[in-house]
């Protein structure tokens, strides 16, 4: 079974594959587009980037979404920017670099060719959204703003303000809607994919469930586009929003797609902690605020304890009784370090019992000494050569809220406490999932026609993402790649004709969604579906979180089987199937997590390295960093189902390195 | 802390719907309010009633679904945030807290606390957008330089996040601000300005024909808006209407 994977990495050298590409692939001319349908699932921005392109293309589009509107799909969050490879700053970017840092970022689990396309690509995506009308920053010259993040040598990242995701998410949904207004798009909002249809092989539909109604509904074309996103929701608690889910993928994973390193998961190290169990989600801050802020816990155990219980503030705390835990690892990094490695970090000194908050799970951000020195540039600047420590702080927070004025808005509505004042607290939270559907060089599944873009697909980003690359590639792949590699597929489906939903395999798809459903009603059980999630979420954390073992691992994978066979049982669902019910909608979801799960243990017990998000315990140095294990695990791991479960069936992806040289990250 | 909410309960469009009562016991005052939503949830899922729907989905302030008008308030007591945002250390032990559906007429309830916003998307279809196809050869985004002031006038306006409370809030459930701020956003901007006259046009009559009602300059929408989003864009949408409608061809 090792020969089923074919990347379909073109020919020649790395810098030209793409160029080739577009230049020989097959094309559908323009009548024959008007008789095509391509149903695309998801809304952000790979999703509607996707279906505003084909569109305009002249392909017919069906998009769909769960929400009450294409804009709201959760990229609308993403605050930090979007990198591409202008070199606006002639500090020297090129294609090279970004492709080189994503490789390395990724910690040498991406494949190659995909991920230089990317960095070709990207700089017309910022073309492309300036044509749109997307407001991103500017300097005073008129000309594009551009800011450095995540650790990178050079500026690439385009922004908008704390909600660049928002406005190229709006720039993506304007495009869709000069399309829906010219009917090329027609739009199903409030409605929820709940089977793949596949005909002789091929993709050919989906059986959708319109939420308002509860009918079910069958959609049919001649190609399928995932755009869902990715399953941090497994986690139940995440910074992904509330309806995020991860069915589309896991029902074609079902119907033959494979299922890519599902453990690789990106912890965030910079959100606000939990505060109690009705939580229902995590807030991220951006990670920018490591620019200015120094990670501290106690340094004695008896000062945490008097932290925790209310008897003592961090600001009385000398500095002698601080540790900056970060400073003290990574002298070079220091609170700069990747993502991966700070929120292991706070993790180490929460387990050994240094948390600050009741709960034990945060550590200090403290801005106390950029106030100060920010407040002495100001006073120098300003020829205030007597002034007094308050107007030093003063002059100094008015500084540090020029820079990051919303975000500590933001931590005291939610906190109510005020971060100039008192150190923020922070902990890590699940943000973004590398693993998805495994697709060719394409952006195909395994399954024919059915392709996956965007966060759902497994692609770019390797073990672990960097900063601004999510925007970057979920537009890279709806505006400039699936419209070339669609067609490639289409050129030979011209001759298909409309594709009739009364095949029988559209009659047993909606059969199947229709005894799903009436499961979970006529189930009658004794606990709501939440109860289940969190009880997921709580396995996941606490054994398949920010570091993982074999023993935990195990013990995951029989726990989750257990929690699955109870849901079954014992799950209630109140309402009836043909009406808009909610309750009926989070049920088919958590079903769908609750093996998902299972395959993230299985894939994390069987990768005994560890590579960027993924960290293994036993695969570590002596003073406790990531170990690689370049000889037996540079491959991508696909998974196939069985039919059962338990059972996956591992297919290995070789990953080979022509450009690049493979190093053990360091940052000592 | 102890609450009573009063909450509206509708079956389906079709349904009268009334307001029904609920005790609600050991809130915290750090949950926001679809927490506690959350936590009324669980109680009635448990003694087998059918839990209230509304809408939501990232409690974070940015997707625009949440819409609840609480307390005779879209998005409640609290300024500069939405539904996700508010938190019950807004409220005191003992209160009484009204729960509605964003009401209008462009906004028909769904179920409960649901209503359908699709008017909006509607508006949006009929002009907001600027013509250009995807394609590697659109010119070098810095050649289009744009004053710093323009662009970000153009970027608080875009800011807008579509979730209704200025139409809920108006007395004459005016779309106003929200179609405005598209407007201004794309009237600000080089690239917008060549649409511009059309755009303001079709725009306005798909407002119209969706039953939304004129604006009286109350600025209650500007008020209520999470997001600030300013009045200043109603005055600049009516500018570039009216040199529209004289200059039209």
């Amino acid at each position: 079974m090792s020969n089923v994977l074919d990347s379909k990495i073109p020919e020649g050298p790395l810098k030209d594959k793409w160029t080739n590409y577009k230049s020989h692939v097959d094309l559908v001319n323009p009548a024959n587009k008007r008789s095509i349908d391509v149903i695309i699932v998801g809304t952000g921005l790979a999703g509607g980037s996707a279906a505003a392109s084909l569109a305009e293309m002249g392909y017919n589009v069906k998009a769909f979404c769960f929400q009450d509107s294409p804009r709201r799909a959760h990229s609308i969050a993403a605050q930090g920017g979007i990198n591409a490879a202008k070199n606006y700053q002639n500090d020297g970017d090129s294609v090279f670099r970004l492709f080189y840092d994503t490789i390395k970022g990724g910690d040498y689990r991406a494949r190659e060719a995909n991920v230089h396309r990317l960095a070709e690509v990207s700089a017309n995506i910022i073309d492309q959204c300036v044509a749109q009308g997307v407001p991103f920053a500017r300097d005073y010259g008129g000309l594009l703003d551009n800011r450095s993040f995540g650790g990178t040598q050079v500026q690439r990242t385009f922004y908008a303000k704390g909600q660049t995701g928002q406005q190229l998410l709006l720039g993506a949904y304007s495009a869709m809607n000069r399309q829906i207004g010219l009917g090329k798009i027609k739009m199903y909002n409030r409605h929820e994919m709940l089977e793949l249809v596949v005909v002789n092989g091929k993709a050919r539909g989906i059986i959708a469930r319109n939420l308002v109604t509860g009918e079910l509904e069958r959609h049919s074309g001649h190609a399928v586009v995932l755009a869902t996103g990715g399953y941090g929701n497994v986690f139940f608690l995440s910074t992904n929003a509330m309806g995020s889910n991860a069915s589309a993928a896991w029902r074609a994973h079902k119907k033959g797609a494979f299922f890519a390193n599902p453990c690789y998961t990106q912890i965030h190290p910079t959100c606000i902690p939990r505060s109690g169990d009705y939580q229902s989600k995590l807030t991220l801050m951006s990670e920018s605020l490591r620019n200015d802020g120094r990670i501290w816990v106690p340094k004695n155990m008896e000062d945490a304890i008097a932290i925790r219980e209310g008897r003592l503030k961090p600001t009385d705390l000398k500095e002698e009784d601080r540790d900056y835990y970060l400073e003290r690892r990574y002298p070079a990094f220091g609170n700069l370090v990747p993502r991966d490695v700070a929120s292991r970090a706070a993790k180490e000194r929460c387990d050994a019992g240094y948390g600050v908050n009741k709960t034990g799970e945060a550590v200090y951000l403290d801005f106390d000494a950029a106030i100060m020195r920010y407040g002495q540039e100001k006073a120098n600047l300003l020829h205030e050569t007597n002034a007094s420590e308050a107007r030093i702080r003063e002059l100094g927070e008015a500084v540090v809220e020029s820079k990051y004025g919303n975000l500590f808005q933001m931590y005291e509505k939610i906190v109510d406490d005020n971060p100039y004042k008192t150190p923020m607290m922070i902990y890590p939270a699940v943000h973004y999932t590398m693993g998805g559907l495994w697709v060719d060089y394409n952006l195909m599944t395994t399954v024919e026609g059915c392709f996956s873009a965007g966060e759902a697909n497994f692609s770019d980003h390797g073990a672990n993402r960097l900063g601004a690359s999510a925007l970057m590639q979920g537009l890279a792949d709806g505006y400039f790649v699936l419209p070339y590699t669609i067609g490639g597929y289409l050129a030979a489906d011209i001759r298909t004709g409309k594709i009739s939903t009364d095949l029988p395999e559209f009659v047993e798809a909606e059969n199947d969604v229709r005894r799903r459903l009436e499961h979970f009603i006529n189930n009658k059980g004794t606990k709501s579906v939440d109860h289940f999630h969190k009880a997921l979420g709580k396995v996941m954390w606490d054994n398949v979180g920010m570091a993982r073992n074999e023993a935990g691992l195990k013990e995951a994978i029989v726990e989750i089987r257990r929690i699955r066979e109870e849901f079954h049982r014992d799950v209630f669902v109140p309402g009836t199937i043909n009406e808009f019910n909610p309750e009926l909608e989070k049920a088919t979801r958590v079903e769908d997590f609750l093996e998902l799960g299972e395959l993230f243990a299985i894939d994390a017990l069987h990768r005994t390295e560890s590579c960027g998000g993924h960290f293994r315990e036993e695969s570590q140095t002596e003073d406790g960093e990531a170990m690689r294990d370049d000889v037996n695990f540079t491959y991508a791991a696909a998974w196939q189902w069985t039919g059962n479960p338990q059972e996956p069936v591992l297919h290995k992806e070789h990953l080979e390195f022509k450009e690049i040289e493979l190093k053990q990250r360091s940052y000592k | 802390m102890k609450l009573t909410l009063k909450i509206w309960r509708q079956k389906d469009r079709n349904d009268k719907g009334k307001i029904e009562t609920y005790p609600i016991d050991n809130v915290s005052e750090h949950m926001s309010f679809l927490e506690m939503m959350d936590v009324l949830n669980e109680q009635l899922i448990s003694e087998g009633k059918e839990p209230v729907a509304f809408d939501h989905d990232c409690r974070e302030g940015i997707c625009g679904m949440c819409s609840m008008f609480i307390n005779g308030e879209a998005h409640g007591p609290d300024r500069g945030v939405t539904t996700c945002q508010l938190h019950m250390r807004k409220f005191n032990d003992g209160d009484t807290i009204y729960v509605e559906p964003f009401r209008a007429k462009g906004f028909p309830v769904i179920k409960d606390l649901v209503v359908d916003r699709s008017a909006f998307d509607r508006i949006q279809h009929a002009g907001g957008f600027v013509s250009v196809n995807t394609s590697g050869n659109t010119q070098d985004a810095n050649a289009i330089p744009i004053p710093k002031n323009d662009a970000d006038k153009a970027f608080d306006a875009a800011t807008c996040i579509g979730c209704g409370a200025c139409v809920a809030t108006c007395k004459n459930a005016s779309a106003m601000l929200f179609v405005s701020a598209k407007v201004s956003q794309f009237a600000l901007l080089p690239q917008g300005k060549v649409e511009a006259q059309q755009r303001v046009l079709n725009m306005v009559e798909q407002m119209d024909k969706e039953g939304f009602g004129n604006c009286t300059n109350t600025g209650a929408c500007e008020v209520e808006c999470p997001k600030g989003i300013s009045l200043e864009n109603i005055a600049r949408m009516n500018r570039e209407f009216l040199k529209a409608a004289v200059t039209a061809e």
